[in-house]
């Protein structure tokens, strides 16, 4: 049981190259921490450097009161699931969880008790004999859950862990990895590059960008309230509608709030309605229609506005300027081609200053 | 992917293959043949009459005290030079796999004396460890060593062995190394977050992972201690003090080209082809297959 606290971590490359621009995150004992970001923004190296697997050139990692940043990874009692799973393929299941424990000197009893109820929890234990190459994917990726697990270490580090995994498993291991976490109630950090993964399993998300944070909270807080343009379009799926409040069209409807002044508006697809009226102090686009995408339960409008818009797409995941997405419930939908009108009212509407770093509260 | 070419004409195919079929026949198979042949025939001293012997020959051979010796030697040398050359290689590789400046360089500096032919290998260690000429030799004699290897059978059995291994590391080195670097890093950083010290995690993890390639070098490492010796032999100690330093192909060579004993020099080159044939045997069977862990 322990906090891991970041502080002011750098990590600079003898190349010169700056992954990690100075983090600061604080997790809580037990909580479920999330670092979420496109590839390349420094999640995994964070994780690797808080498991001691890279150098850390500035700032401190404390786990559980103690500054480990000169601790070998073998003594900052910290357990990590890999991506590729890492199990080691010339041992059995077995001794694949048991190899932490020999190397701690734990008594082979004590060993085999802890083995035996983990892989019970997992599921394994008709498989403990099996080596690596002879598990299916998820089988595996279980086992390197396991091996985490019996060590019952202060903390746990996920990196990326499901990515190698097809969809449907994927889920069905991201609702068991919850489970298993609220149950040892131990502190994890967990890295992935899914938005859905991160809002599904976060206590706390830390959304990541080019080596710097740029929202840490609640998952529904940042969702609710993007501190900037990339948190806003990165979380959310389909991503955030941005557009430019300089034209006449958008500018008129905001007019008489403090918004007006902000560089970019931001409405969520699911945020729209279809209708010809346009709420008081919200605003009304007329669209296009682009192409529909029924997936069931909803349907995506895909529609292009008139007016040309001159904002520059400015970070990765963002729509291209001009398209709108409209989420709609249900299956009825407008023909393409279609000339329509869709509103969201002020409550749903976020405005951000021109370079999208700051949020502006209406 | 289709594996299997189509020709049109039958010819082809045949004539694609005859200049290699050619030079297996003529250099290998031809020669072999000769060699099972002459095993079962005695020569008089002058070579003027030759008769059919049956297994004479290979049932003299397995009566004469040296012939055995000469196998526990072989087998003693090529144990010793697969040993010392496969663990001296496996530690340079060790060390050249992590990732320092200037890597490239040294990793081939290590691997010319692969380049080196058997016989220059011979005439480069006695140039240093000659008894009246070697460079080494004054220092190991100011250590108060009796250092002469021309009359020491013990000390000229080291002497083959040293050069013959030093010959063997850069082969050794270069698989070693290529072997260490499929390990996936993630594995051996699993393995020190489970708590394994960098010793442990050698011989737990990496040296597990390895045994396929030491397998496969083990068998390489045999055949070369067993054939590929014979220019080291030759050119440092024809063999001598003794017999001391002479090797079954070496035995080969002595009985019959220098002792004249056709029948019974072709009697041992067929046994020696044999133990070719199981190792390769052995090699196909096991590595071909993989060994896996």
């Amino acid at each position: 049981m322990a906090n891991v606290t970041l502080r002011k971590v750098r990590k600079t490359y003898p190349g010169g190259f700056e992954a990690i621009k100075g983090v600061d995150v604080d997790v809580g004992d037990g909580q479920f921490c999330v670092l979420v970001g496109p590839s390349g923004c420094g999640k995994s190296t964070l994780l690797r450097m808080v498991a001691g697997l890279e150098t850390v050139t500035g700032g401190e990692i404390d786990i559980g009161g103690r500054i480990v940043n000169q601790i070998e990874p073998a003594d900052r009692d910290i357990a990590m699931v890999f991506q590729n799973y890492a199990l080691y393929p010339h041992m059995s299941v077995y001794n694949n969880m048991a190899y932490g424990l020999r190397n701690r000197g734990m008594a082979e009893a004590e060993i085999k008790t802890r083995v035996e109820e983990a892989a019970r929890v997992l599921e394994l234990s008709a498989m403990l004999e099996r080596k690596p190459r002879q598990l299916s994917g998820g089988q595996r990726q279980r086992v390197a859950m396991g091996r985490a697990i019996v060590r019952q270490p202060k903390v746990f580090l996920f990196d990326e862990p499901l990515s190698n995994l097809d969809a449907k498993l994927r889920i069905a291991m991201r609702v068991e990895i919850r489970k298993l976490q609220r149950r040892l109630n131990t502190t994890s950090i967990y890295v992935t590059h899914d938005q859905l993964e991160a809002m599904t399993l976060a206590d706390i998300l830390v959304v990541m960008n080019g080596g710097e944070v740029e929202q840490v909270g609640n998952p529904l807080d940042i969702y609710e309230k993007p501190a900037t343009t990339f948190v806003a379009s990165f979380i959310g799926a389909p991503p955030m509608n941005l557009m430019s409040t300089r034209p006449e069209e958008i500018r008129s409807q905001l007019a008489g709030s403090a918004a007006v002044d902000a560089g970019i508006l931001g409405i969520r697809p699911e945020d729209f309605v279809i209708t010809d009226e346009t709420p008081a102090g919200g605003v009304a686009l007329p669209l296009t229609v682009e192409a529909i995408e029924r997936v069931g339960a909803e349907t995506f409008v895909y529609g292009s506005r008139q007016q040309e818009d001159q904002r520059v797409a400015a970070t990765p995941g963002e729509l291209p300027p001009g398209e709108v997405i409209v989420r709609i419930p249900g299956t009825e939908a407008p023909a393409i081609g279609a000339k329509i009108r869709v509103a969201a009212v002020r409550a749903k509407l976020h405005l951000f200053s021109g370079d999208g770093r700051q949020r502006i509260e209406a | 992917m289709q594996k299997q070419a189509i020709f049109q004409s039958k010819l082809l195919p045949y004539a694609l293959v005859a200049p290699q079929l050619a030079i297996v026949l003529i250099f290998f198979y031809w020669p072999a043949l000769q060699a099972v042949i002459q095993s079962f025939l005695l020569q008089d001293a002058f070579g003027l009459s030759t008769s059919f012997v049956w297994f004479d020959n290979y049932l003299e051979l397995f009566s004469e005290r040296a012939y055995f010796e000469a196998i526990l030697r072989t087998f003693f040398f090529s144990f010793a030079i697969a040993v010392s050359s496969l663990s001296f290689a496996l530690l340079l590789a060790v060390m050249a796999d992590k990732p320092l400046r200037g890597s490239m360089l040294y990793r081939t500096l290590l691997i010319w004396p692969y380049a080196v032919a058997p016989p220059v290998v011979g005439v480069l260690w006695i140039f240093m460890l000659h008894p009246s000429l070697g460079v080494l030799s004054r220092y190991l004699r100011a250590l108060g060593i009796d250092w002469n290897p021309l009359l020491d059978g013990d000390q000229a059995a080291a002497l083959i062995i040293l050069a013959a291994a030093w010959k063997q590391i850069s082969y050794n080195f270069l698989f070693f190394l290529a072997g260490l670097q499929s390990i996936p890093r993630s594995v051996l950083e699993a393995a020190a977050i489970d708590g394994a010290r960098p010793m442990r995690r050698f011989w737990t993890v990496t040296f597990p992972l390895l045994s396929p390639t030491i397998f496969f070098l083990l068998v390489v490492n045999i055949v070369y201690a067993f054939f590929d010796t014979f220019g080291i032999i030759d050119t440092m100690t024809r063999g001598g003090p003794g017999k001391s330093t002479e090797t079954l192909v070496y035995k080969v060579y002595s009985d019959g080209l220098l002792g004249g004993n056709l029948g019974s020099s072709a009697a041992q080159s067929v046994i020696l082809m044999i133990m070719v044939i199981v190792l390769t045997g052995i090699q196909f069977r096991f590595v071909e297959r993989k060994v896996t862990y």
